[in-house]
């Protein structure tokens, strides 16, 4: 590598300071010392080819290419039984759903009957409720009813004493004759009759 | 300055084995650099083998997958036996490519002997396994079906050489597609140096600066597509190998 370097920096500077010297140079190579073309240097390359290629050859079949084809086939092996797995447990939340999409659907119809029971029920009761609530008012309505028409005809009856006593006293005073009460009253009724 | 010159070998420890030139070069350097990369990359980034991978394991397993389909596209199921072979073959050439388009860097790519190397054994590998997997059945593959007889005395020779030369245009396009990439990157760079010492010529100096910073987007692209197509190439002729009628 340093040799390399080396001369590279070596013919650098040689360019720099003569360019008309370098482009001579260019013309002459290409000539029998063009260096890919120098036979002497064919044997130490091809001997050192041989040892390098044969040993990295070496290396490839029984090393690396195994090792990187187990990996593969082992990845793929991996990736076709995750997947089988994953099918396997996609079949299975698929029933799962279905099941629950069942169960959700006979609880909903439980819910549902459970509803129209409690509904039924509660307007049967109110229904009965109010019939008996009913039937109460009904009876204390009437016994209202009879109470007021007891308290009518008691008004009516002393509106009657009332009347034939006022009466009696308007006849003492204008006449100066008393009559009796049962006359007067037999008059009022008859007056009121007709 | 040579735009040639970091095509370069250099020894770094010279050494000879019964003559032979074996030195550790900056090849040799590279080649272990990219092999490093591609064992960093393949071994030590999966060594956790998480189920959901990190971004270095995540990177190994593309590069597998897209390895694996090319050679499972182009050559069939029974390519996958070659499976190894392209995934090193792939994985050295990217890294390399990418590794020598850090500056200052040695590109292996751009040595036709290595890239002819590789050409030269995927034929040998295409002929031989041709060969053991169908007998002579693998010439076949230099029979056209449904032609008539005379078409094929011309026919057979054509394709005789264009199966043969499959491997220089094979290794040559890897080659010369790196190979004019780096020297273009290294004359615009060059030419920036250049203009700087010029005097007031410096003014021009960001031009091909801005030209270098172009480049060397489309050498990403072309290095990275260069090791791909080298790869399907190679998965091709497999092909080949594994069915030989037409």
């Amino acid at each position: 590598m340093a040799n390399i370097v080396l001369a590279a920096e070596e013919a650098a500077p040689h360019g720099a300071r003569e360019p008309s010297a370098t482009q001579t140079s260019v013309e002459h190579h290409g000539g029998g010392e063009f260096p890919p073309f120098q036979t002497e240097n064919f044997v130490p390359q091809l001997v050192w080819l041989a040892l390098t290629f044969g040993l990295l050859y070496l290396l490839m079949s029984r090393i690396a290419l195994p090792r990187i084809g187990s990996i593969l086939h082992d990845r793929e092996s991996r990736i076709e039984s995750d997947l089988f797995a994953s099918r396997e447990l996609q079949e299975k939340a698929q029933e799962a759903a279905a099941a629950h999409d069942e169960t959700l659907r006979v609880t909903k119809a439980q819910a549902q009957d459970i509803g129209r029971a409690a509904q039924q029920q509660a307007a049967t009761e109110t229904a009965t409720r109010r019939a008996s609530e009913e039937a109460a008012f009904a009876e204390k309505v009437a016994a209202a009813e009879t109470q007021i028409l007891a308290a009518k005809s008691e008004a009516l009856s002393n509106v009657e004493t009332i009347a034939t006593e006022a009466a009696g006293a308007i006849l003492e005073k204008l006449t100066g004759a008393r009559f009796a009460a049962e006359t007067l009253q037999g008059e009022y009724r008859n007056i009121k009759a007709s | 300055m040579n735009p040639t010159e970091q095509f370069e070998l250099q020894r770094i420890a010279p050494y000879f084995i019964n003559g032979v030139d074996v030195s550790f070069t900056n090849a040799s350097l590279y080649m272990l650099l990219a092999a490093s990369a591609a064992i960093i990359l393949t071994i030590f980034a999966t060594s956790k083998r998480a189920l959901v991978p990190g971004r270095g394991q995540a990177l190994a397993e593309v590069l597998y997958e897209f390895v694996a389909n090319t050679v499972r596209s182009t050559a069939g199921k029974e390519g996958m036996r070659f499976f190894p072979f392209v995934f090193t073959l792939f994985t050295f050439i990217l890294m390399s490519n990418l590794i020598g388009l850090v500056p200052y860097t040695y590109s292996l790519s751009s040595q036709i002997v290595l890239t002819f190397a590789f050409a030269a054994f995927v034929l040998l590998l295409v002929i031989l396994y041709g060969l053991y997997r169908h007998g002579f059945g693998f010439l076949r593959l230099f029979v056209p079906h449904g032609v008539p007889g005379p078409v094929l005395v011309i026919l057979i020779p054509i394709e005789i050489i264009s199966f043969l030369s499959r491997p220089v245009s094979l290794s040559v396009r890897l080659f010369a597609n790196i190979l004019a990439g780096h020297i273009t990157l290294a004359v615009f760079g060059g030419l920036a140096v250049m203009l700087l010492g010029a005097g007031s010529w410096a003014a021009l100096a960001p031009v091909p600066v801005l030209g270098v910073v172009v480049l060397y987007a489309l050498e990403l692209l072309v290095n990275c597509l260069q090791a791909f197509v080298f790869t399907v190439l190679t998965c091709v002729y497999l092909n080949d190998a594994i069915h030989p009628g037409h």
